[in-house]
């Protein structure tokens, strides 16, 4: 039950896009047509769903304070938080390139729809703040892997449904400096006040 | 070698002036005209999270400072050594140690500060900017020029993040700085008299519109059309 209600929290009210910003540069450039923004979503939901879990694993029994207790009882006061950063970094780039490898053996259709994004999924800014807000909220293994997988979806369901939007506008004379980001920047904040409604669910 | 051609070899070029006009430039271009976040769309996941407040954001901007003009030092001397296969990797372990020294200096040195802006400055090393920058100019050019470059992409950086800061916090919380600049005016008109803070400004929708307005107001001025 505490997995469901982080489930849907992660994607609808601590959206990645609406409450954290996160993995705006790739949500505003991949946002222009529906079939790509469903191809990065599709890819995001995937690493983050992976890499997620794994950084948990390396922060459970690496890098937190005491967590090389497992080698010896010694190793207890051996705090190595400080190489965060650099060992997330360093899985979330390791893990996009096995991904792209693994998908490339085996699925060449699916390959084919994914291959440009998975590059670009290495430094999006979704997957590594994803990692460190599991870090810094303590999650077990189980709870990172539904915040994961549901931050995946709640960006995924924010790109598509911009990319639903600027089809549209496309169509509907915007002014000349507003064109592109201008435009797009309003529309997310039109976008932010309904998922705004979500923020006083209870779960 | 001949006499002739090494004396050639030598020989050296007149130094380049150390603020030469193409220099300037370096610096001057992403300020206005190609301002890493209105024109080329970069960094903006910093950009928006951090500006509720004044303190926070210039903490940000100096940061990003540090980090984009230090990598890009960094990279352009190595520039030569790097195989361009791994040069992504290369690139986030450089960024990814300088961002751990900043955090490691502000949880040192600013505690409150380092808690407020928690993961955000951690992801400096994703932000779109530090990269874009490495890639485009760092790998080609000169340790000085890259430095250059990376100021002016910085300082474009800033002065965006400030301003959106400014009215977020101005329009939000009714002060500047912490300054409550808003109880101060409303307490020249008399008792009656009191301004109103806009709750909208410190969630992130205020964050999105004031961007799409700023945008809207500098793309205007430098005539700027995204087709």
């Amino acid at each position: 039950m505490e997995l469901i209600s982080l489930g849907i929290r992660s994607i609808f009210i601590d959206n990645m896009i609406f409450a954290y910003f996160l993995g705006m540069c790739s949500f505003l450039a991949v946002s222009k047509k529906v079939s790509t923004a469903i191809g990065l979503g599709a890819a995001v939901v995937f690493v983050l769903g992976v890499t997620v879990p794994v950084n948990w694993i390396l922060n459970e029994f690496v890098l937190k304070e005491g967590a090389l207790t497992w080698i010896s009882a010694d190793m207890a006061s051996i705090d190595l938080s400080f190489l965060r950063f650099i060992m997330f970094i360093a899985i979330i780039a390791g893990i996009v390139q096995l991904v792209e490898m693994i998908v490339e053996k085996f699925s060449p259709a699916l390959y084919g729809q994914l291959g440009i994004f998975l590059p670009l999924i290495a430094v999006n800014c979704a997957i590594l703040g994803g990692g460190l807000f599991m870090a810094q909220r303590d999650y077990t293994i189980a709870e990172s892997a539904v915040y994961g997988f549901g931050s995946g979806l709640g960006f995924m369901l924010a790109i598509v449904l911009l990319a639903a939007i600027r089809e549209k506008i496309k169509y509907s004379h915007v002014p000349n400096g507003l064109k592109g980001l201008g435009i797009t920047m309003l529309l997310t904040g039109l976008m932010g006040i309904a998922f705004m409604s979500f923020m006083g669910i209870d779960l | 070698m001949s006499a002739e051609t090494l004396e050639k070899a030598i020989e050296k070029k007149p130094a380049e002036a150390l603020l030469s006009k193409r220099r300037k430039r370096i610096v001057a271009d992403p300020l206005v005209d190609e301002n890493p976040i209105t024109i080329q769309v970069l960094g903006i996941c910093s950009a928006l999270a951090v500006t509720t407040q004044m303190q926070p954001t210039l903490v940000m901007a100096i940061s990003v400072t540090f980090v984009i003009a230090l990598s890009n030092v960094v990279i352009s001397l190595m520039r030569n050594t790097i195989p361009s296969r791994v040069r992504i990797i290369v690139q986030l372990a450089v960024v990814a140690t300088l961002v751990t020294l900043v955090s490691e200096v502000l949880k040192a040195f600013a505690y409150d500060m380092y808690k407020e802006l928690s993961v955000f400055i951690g992801l400096i090393i994703t932000n779109c900017i530090v990269m874009g920058r490495l890639e485009a100019f760092a790998m080609g050019n000169k340790p000085y020029d890259s430095m250059l470059d990376g100021l002016g992409s910085a300082l474009g950086y800033s002065w965006i993040i400030l301003t959106v800061a400014f009215f977020r916090e101005l329009w939000g919380s009714g002060s500047v700085f912490g300054i409550p600049v808003f109880d101060y005016v409303s307490g020249l008109f008399g008792p009656d008299f009191s301004l109103a803070t806009n709750g909208l400004m410190v969630t992130p929708v205020g964050a999105f519109i004031i961007l799409g307005l700023i945008v809207w107001v500098q793309r205007t001025k430098t005539g700027y059309v995204e087709h």
